[in-house]
C-alpha cells in the first residue's frame, strides 16, 4: 500500500485567487455551475457540489485578526474541498460499492459503478457529495487519483501560488501543520487552530485525510463545529433498533406462549 | 509597501514572494481606498483617498527629514541632495502650487529655472523621451552635473534643504485631512519604514497602475523614489522601487516598444522639427556624461540590424528611413483624430480599446470613422464587434449600415501555441516553447508581422527604383521559419534583438561590445547578452535551490543579466558593502574589480576611488562611488534638474474631477495636465460638482483579464465573476438606498452605466476636510461580447492625461450613483446626460495658468458633421 496521502489547506495563506478551483475544473473537464451574480461577498460559486470540487469561501467578518492593523475587520478566505474522511459516511453508506478507499487512503467514486442512489449524498456530514442533475450520479474530489497514479500532485496544491494548499504524505503534513499551530501562535496569532487533523480532535469523522488551519470557529467558514458519521449514529440506531425488535419478539413469543394459554 | 497596486489580486503568482517574506518577518503594508485580498494578507492597511497618495507620501518624507531618519552617507554620496539648484528657482511653496519658469503663454514651464546652478541647461526642455520637439534649436549637449555642492546639506539653495522646505507643511494632520489616514496610523507606516531602513535593514516598494493612471501619475513614482533614496534603499537587496506591469511582457513591450515615441533600448524617435539629420539627433541624443554617452552605439547598431548592408556611414545608416515625429501621437490623441476622420487604418493587437480604454464611448466613435480596422485576438472582442452590438447600436442611436470601417479579424495564437518570451516586471526575459500548434488559421503575431513584410516587399517591388521605397527594399526580412506551420524561428529573431558581429554573424557577448562603426548590429541594446554565445540565455531553467539566492542563472535580466539595478549602491563609497547581512556587490582590491552575487551594475574595472578629470566625457565621468550610471551626473536624483515637464520635486495637486478642493495650494490641478475640450469628452467642476458627489476608483479582479479579451469567453473563469458589480459601504448604501444585489446606476456627464451592488465593509467613507467622503468601486472587465456581459466602466471615464507619459486618470474621478436600472440610456453618446454647469466655473487653475492655448496640451475638437454623437 502506498504511502496514506491528503491536503493540509492553511487558510493564513491562501490570498483568495481560486486558482485551485479553476485548475480543478480544467484537469477534471467539469462544467460550470452557471453564472450566478451572488453578492456574497467575492464568492460566486457558493458550495462544494457535483460540478464544483474545490471551493473558496470568502468571510468578511467585522473582527480583526490579532497580528493586523486593519480596524475591526478582517476578510478570511478557505479552499474548501472533500475531507477523505478516515471514516467515510459516503464510503460507508454506499449499497453498491461504487466509492471506495484507495491505496492512498483517499475516498474514490467510481463512475461505472454508481447507480445514482444518492445514498452518499445524505451521509456526507459536510455536504460535499453531490448528484450531478443530467446524470444522476454522484461526484466530488478524486483526490486527483489519476494524477497520483502518474506521480503527480493534485491539480488544486499544484496550482495554489501561495502553498495555502499543501499536499503529501498524511504524518509529514501533520507534523508540518502541528509546527505551523505553534509558529503562528508565536507570532501573535493565537487564534490558530487545526481542524480535523486527527482523530483524536474530530472521531466522528476519526480524523480528515484533507484539513484545515483555521482562524475563526468552523460554523463561519460553513463547516460542521462537530461532525459525526451518520454510519456511526447508524451502528447505535441499529442496536436500539435490534433490541427493540428483539424486545418485540419477547413479548411476541410470550403472548403467545403465554397469551394462548389464557385464552385456553 | 505596497501602495498603487492590489498585487495579491492582480499578480497572484508573483504575491507567493510576498507571501515568502512575511513568513520570513516582512512586515507587509498595503495602502488603497479598498480592503482588497492584499489587504487580507497585510499586517497593516491603509485606507486612503484615491488620488492624495502624494500628501500621504510626501508627508513620510518629511518626517524622515524632520527626525533626521535618512541615511546620511547614502543620501550625501549617491544622491543629488548636496547639490545646489540656480539662485533663479523658486518652490511650489511659494508660487501657491506653481514653480518657476511658468510661461503663460505657452501653458508649460521653462524648467531652466530648475537646473544645477552654474550649469548651461539643455535646450528643447529635457525631456528627452517624450518631448515631441516642436520647439528648440538644435545644440550639443551639456553635462548635467552639479557644479556647486554642500555635503553638509546646509545650503539654503542645495536639493535638501530646497526639499525640506518643499515638503514642510505635508504634516500628519494634513496626511489626515486630505486623505482621511488617522495621524496614529501615518505615523505607524511612517516609523515602520524608517526603522525597517539603514544600513542593516531594506524596504521595498510596489507599485502599479493605481499610481500611474493619475494625472501627475509620473510624480506618484518620484515621490516613492524620494523615500528610497533618502532611506537608502536603492541599488539594495530587499529595496527598490517594483513597476508591477499590467500583463504579461507588458515590459518587453516597452523594451521593445508599441509606444510611439520610442526606438528599442529607450531610443527616443527622431523628431521632425530639430532632428533634421543624424549628426544632430545624435547630437541632441548622446549625453556627454554617463551612460547615455554610448547612445551613438546603439542607435547605429540598431539601423544595421534593421538595414543591414544597405545602412553605410556615407547614407548615414539610413537614418533618413525612419519616420519622425510631427507631434504627440499618443493612444488619446490619435483616438480623438480618428473620430474627427483623420485616421485611415488601426491596427489592434492584444488590446480591447473599445473596453479598456478610457471613455470607451469616444473610443467606439474613433473607431466608426476608420476606413480600416485590423483586430487580432482571440475572439471576436467588442473592438472588433463595435459595428454590430456596441452599446450606442444596441440603443439605436448608431447604425450598423451607417459605419463604414472595414474590419478585418484574424485570430491569434495563445502563448501556448508560440515560442518567444515574456518580460516581466524585473525586467527578466523568459522564453516559453510552443506546447501545441494554434487551431485554425490562428498564428502568432511574429508570424503575421512577418508575412505583412514579406507582402509589403512584394507590393514595392516594382517601384523599388523609387527612394520613398527603399526602406521598404532595404528592409532585413529573412527569418528562417520552423515546424508544420512554417512560423518564423522566434529564436532567429532572439538572435537579432541580441546583435551580431556583421562580418560573420556570430552573436555578441552584450552591448559593451557594441560599435558605431557599422561592424556590430544589434536589435535592441538592452537585449544584448540574451543570446550569449548563441545561448538562448531566456530558456535557462536552474532553480534556486542549486545556485545563490540572485539565481542569476534562471532565465536572463536586462542588461547585461543584472537582477538588481544599480547595485553599486549596496555598497559604501569605498566599495565595502554597507552591512554583511546586506552585502551584495563589492570592490575586491586584491584582484581589483567589482564582484558579487549579482553582476556589478558598474564598470567593472573602475576603483571606487576614481575620480573623473574635467576633460572626461561618456562613461569616463562616472566617478567610483557614482552608483546611478544612466544619470548624467551617476546620482540618484531626489530633485530633477531636467526630464519632467510638471515639476522638479511632486508637488500634491487632485485630480481633474475631486471632491475637494486642494487643501495645499491655489493650483488644483496638475498645471501640465493634458486635456480634450470637445463635446464628446466632458468635464465636471474640478471639485463640489453638486451633480457627482462620490468618487470612484476603477481597477480589476484576480478572476478576469484586463478588458475581458481571455476571460469572459471561458466558462471556468466567468463562472467566478459573472456580472459587472460596484462596491460601496453600508453607509452609502444606505444614503443612496441601495440594496446588496440590488441594481444601480452610475452616472458621470459622459455616460450613465448600471451594475449589480456589492454591499461592503471592504469600503470605508472616509473623513476629508471635515467631510465624509464615499468611494465607490468598479471592476472594469465587462462590456457587451463573452459568456457574461455587463457595462463597461471605462464608458464613464474622461480624457484627461499625464503631461510627462500620457496615461489616462482613471483610477480618481467623480460620479453619482443612485439604486435601480435607471433607464435614459441612450444619452451616453448624445452629451451630457444632466445639464451641463461649466466646468471651469469652479477653479481648476490659479489664473496665471488658465486659459491654454490651443494645442498645448491634448488635441481640442473641431465641429464634425456628425456633431455630437
Amino acid at each position: 500500500m502506498a504511502a496514506q496521502k491528503g491536503f493540509f489547506t492553511d487558510t493564513t495563506l491562501c490570498i483568495g485567487c481560486k486558482a485551485c478551483e479553476v485548475a480543478c475544473k480544467q484537469w477534471n473537464q467539469l462544467p460550470d455551475d452557471g453564472f450566478l451574480f451572488t453578492a456574497m461577498s467575492y464568492d460566486n460559486t457558493v458550495q462544494l457540489g457535483a460540478s464544483t470540487w474545490r471551493h473558496v469561501a470568502f468571510i468578511e467578518r467585522p473582527v480583526a485578526l490579532s497580528t493586523q492593523d486593519a480596524g475591526a475587520f478582517s476578510w478570511l478566505f478557505s479552499s474548501d474541498v472533500c475531507k477523505h474522511c478516515a471514516r467515510a459516511g459516503c464510503l460507508e453508506s454506499c449499497p453498491t460499492g461504487s466509492i471506495i478507499r484507495t491505496e492512498y487512503g483517499s475516498v474514490y467514486v467510481q463512475p461505472d459503478v454508481c447507480n445514482g442512489c444518492g445514498y452518499c449524498v445524505v451521509n456526507c456530514p459536510f455536504g460535499v457529495i453531490d448528484r450531478r442533475e443530467d446524470d444522476g450520479r454522484a461526484w466530488k474530489c478524486t483526490l486527483c487519483y489519476d494524477r497520483l497514479r502518474e506521480d503527480m500532485t493534485p491539480a488544486c496544491a499544484k496550482h495554489c501560488p501561495t502553498a495555502s494548499i499543501q499536499f503529501g504524505d498524511l504524518d509529514e503534513l501533520r507534523r508540518n501543520a502541528k509546527e505551523r499551530v505553534e509558529e503562528l501562535h508565536g507570532k501573535g496569532l493565537k487564534e490558530a487552530y487545526l481542524y480535523g487533523a486527527d482523530a483524536e480532535s474530530q472521531p466522528g469523522t476519526g480524523g480528515l485525510n484533507a484539513f484545515f488551519l483555521l482562524l475563526d470557529k468552523p460554523e463561519v467558514y460553513n463547516l460542521p463545529p462537530d461532525p459525526v458519521v451518520p454510519t456511526e449514529k447508524g451502528k447505535a440506531a441499529w442496536r436500539s433498533m435490534a433490541m427493540a425488535v428483539a424486545g418485540v419478539a419477547v413479548a411476541a413469543v410470550g403472548s403467545m406462549l403465554f397469551g394462548r394459554g389464557t385464552q385456553a | 509597501m505596497i501602495e498603487g497596486s492590489n498585487m495579491a489580486e492582480c499578480h497572484p503568482v508573483g504575491f507567493r514572494w510576498v507571501m515568502k517574506a512575511k513568513e520570513r518577518g516582512a512586515t507587509i503594508i498595503h495602502v488603497d481606498p479598498r480592503f482588497t485580498r492584499t489587504s487580507a494578507v497585510a499586517d497593516i492597511h491603509v485606507p486612503i483617498r484615491a488620488g492624495s497618495d502624494i500628501v500621504f507620501l510626501g508627508g513620510i518624507i518629511r518626517y524622515i527629514v524632520e527626525n533626521e531618519r535618512y541615511f546620511r552617507e547614502y543620501v550625501v554620496n549617491y544622491t543629488n541632495a548636496p547639490a545646489i539648484i540656480a539662485d533663479e528657482y523658486s518652490d511650489a511653496e511659494d508660487n501657491d502650487g506653481l514653480f518657476s519658469g511658468w510661461k503663460q503663454d505657452e501653458a508649460k514651464y521653462d524648467i531652466r529655472t530648475w537646473m544645477y546652478k552654474g550649469v548651461d541647461p539643455e535646450p528643447a526642455g529635457g525631456a528627452r523621451e517624450s518631448e515631441s520637439g516642436k520647439k528648440g534649436k538644435p545644440t550639443q549637449r551639456n553635462p548635467i552635473q552639479a557644479e556647486h555642492t554642500d555635503p553638509t546639506l546646509q545650503h539654503p539653495n542645495c536639493v535638501f534643504q530646497i526639499l525640506k522646505k518643499h515638503y514642510s507643511r505635508y504634516t500628519p494632520e494634513m496626511v489626515e485631512q486630505a486623505c482621511g489616514i488617522p495621524q496614529e496610523l501615518f505615523l505607524k507606516v511612517a516609523e515602520a519604514l524608517c526603522r525597517n531602513s539603514g544600513r542593516e535593514r531594506t524596504s521595498a516598494f510596489c507599485y502599479a497602475v493605481g499610481w500611474t493612471q493619475h494625472t501627475v501619475g509620473v510624480q506618484y513614482i518620484r515621490t516613492a523614489a524620494i523615500i528610497q533614496l533618502l532611506l537608502g534603499n536603492m541599488g539594495r537587496p530587499g529595496g527598490g522601487i517594483m513597476a508591477l506591469r499590467g500583463h504579461a511582457s507588458i515590459q518587453g513591450s516597452t523594451d521593445i516598444p508599441t509606444l510611439y515615441n520610442l526606438l528599442p533600448g529607450y531610443l527616443p524617435m527622431p523628431k521632425a522639427a530639430h532632428d533634421k539629420d543624424l549628426k544632430t539627433y545624435i547630437g541632441l541624443n548622446k549625453a556627454p556624461s554617463g551612460w547615455w554617452g554610448e547612445f551613438d552605439k546603439y542607435f547605429i547598431s540598431l539601423m544595421k540590424a534593421w538595414f543591414g548592408a544597405a545602412a553605410t556611414e556615407q547614407n548615414d545608416w539610413c537614418y533618413d528611413y525612419l519616420p519622425t515625429l510631427t507631434g504627440d501621437h499618443s493612444h488619446m490623441n490619435s483616438v480623438t483624430y480618428m473620430a474627427d476622420g483623420k485616421v485611415d487604418g488601426y491596427f489592434v493587437l492584444g488590446e480591447n480599446p473599445a473596453v479598456g480604454s478610457s471613455n470607451t464611448t469616444l473610443q467606439r466613435k474613433g473607431l466608426r470613422h476608420l476606413k480600416w480596422l485590423v483586430v487580432r485576438d482571440f475572439s471576436l472582442i467588442e473592438t472588433a464587434e463595435f459595428w454590430r452590438d456596441a452599446p450606442e447600436i444596441q440603443r439605436g442611436e448608431v447604425k450598423t449600415e451607417d459605419i463604414g470601417t472595414e474590419v478585418f479579424f484574424f485570430p491569434a495564437a495563445a502563448h501556448t501555441e508560440k515560442d518567444g518570451s515574456f518580460t516581466n516586471t524585473q525586467r527578466l526575459l523568459q522564453w516559453h516553447h510552443k506546447a501545441v500548434d494554434p487551431p485554425g488559421e490562428a498564428r502568432s503575431e511574429l508570424d503575421f508581422f512577418f508575412k505583412i513584410g514579406q507582402r509589403l516587399k512584394k507590393l514595392y517591388q516594382a517601384e523599388y527604383d523609387q527612394p520613398r521605397n527603399w526602406p521598404i527594399r532595404d528592409l532585413t526580412w529573412d527569418y528562417p521559419t520552423k515546424g508544420a506551420i512554417a512560423e518564423p524561428d522566434a529564436e532567429a529573431v532572439l538572435h537579432e534583438i541580441n546583435g551580431y558581429t556583421v562580418k560573420d554573424r556570430k552573436p555578441v557577448e552584450g552591448f559593451t561590445s557594441l560599435e558605431a562603426d557599422g561592424s556590430t548590429a544589434c536589435g535592441c541594446w538592452i537585449y544584448s547578452g540574451a543570446y550569449r554565445d548563441g545561448v538562448n540565455m531566456t530558456a535557462r531553467r536552474k532553480p534556486h535551490w542549486e545556485q545563490n539566492y540572485v539565481a542569476s542563472e534562471w532565465a536572463w535580466a536586462w542588461p547585461h543579466n543584472r537582477r538588481l539595478l544599480y547595485n553599486r549602491a549596496s555598497a559604501d563609497p569605498e566599495g565595502k558593502p554597507w552591512s554583511e547581512r546586506k552585502r551584495y556587490v563589492w570592490w575586491d582590491e586584491e584582484k581589483k574589480k567589482w564582484d558579487g552575487l549579482d553582476n556589478p551594475d558598474f564598470i567593472v574595472e573602475r576603483p571606487p576611488s576614481y575620480k573623473p578629470g574635467k576633460e572626461a566625457r561618456g562613461k569616463d565621468t562616472i566617478a567610483g562611488d557614482d552608483p546611478f550610471v544612466m544619470q548624467a551626473d551617476g546620482k540618484g536624483w531626489i530633485f530633477v534638474p531636467a526630464g519632467l515637464q510638471d515639476g522638479p520635486l511632486p508637488t500634491h495637486y487632485e485630480p481633474e474631477e475631486s471632491l475637494i478642493a486642494n487643501p495645499l495650494y491655489g493650483q488644483q490641478c496638475n498645471p501640465l495636465r493634458m486635456e480634450w475640450w470637445r463635446k464628446d469628452n466632458g468635464y465636471h467642476r474640478a471639485y463640489d460638482d453638486p451633480r457627482f458627489p462620490y468618487q470612484i476608483t476603477t481597477y480589476r479582479l484576480t478572476e478576469h483579464h484586463t478588458a475581458g479579451g481571455m476571460s469572459r469567453w471561458l466558462t471556468w473563469l466567468s463562472e467566478l465573476q459573472p456580472q459587472m458589480f460596484c462596491e460601496v459601504s453600508p453607509e452609502l448604501a444606505a444614503e443612496r438606498g441601495l440594496k446588496n444585489g440590488g441594481w444601480a446606476t452610475i452616472r458621470t456627464i459622459r455616460a450613465q452605466i448600471e451594475a449589480r451592488v456589492l454591499v461592503t465593509n471592504r469600503i470605508r467613507p472616509l473623513k476629508v476636510r471635515g467631510r465624509v467622503v464615499h468611494q465607490i468601486g468598479l471592476p472594469y472587465h465587462w462590456s457587451s461580447k463573452g459568456l457574461v456581459r455587463g457595462d463597461a466602466a471605462n464608458d464613464l471615464i474622461v480624457f484627461v492625461a499625464d503631461p510627462n507619459v500620457s496615461i489616462q486618470e482613471s483610477k480618481a474621478f467623480s460620479a453619482d450613483i443612485v439604486a435601480g436600472r435607471q433607464g435614459e440610456r441612450q444619452k451616453a453618446t448624445s452629451g451630457a446626460i444632466v445639464p451641463e454647469i461649466d466646468p471651469m466655473a469652479w477653479q481648476r487653475d490659479l489664473p496665471v495658468a488658465r486659459h491654454k492655448p490651443e494645442s498645448a496640451h491634448g488635441y481640442k475638437a473641431e465641429e464634425t458633421k456628425e456633431g455630437n454623437v
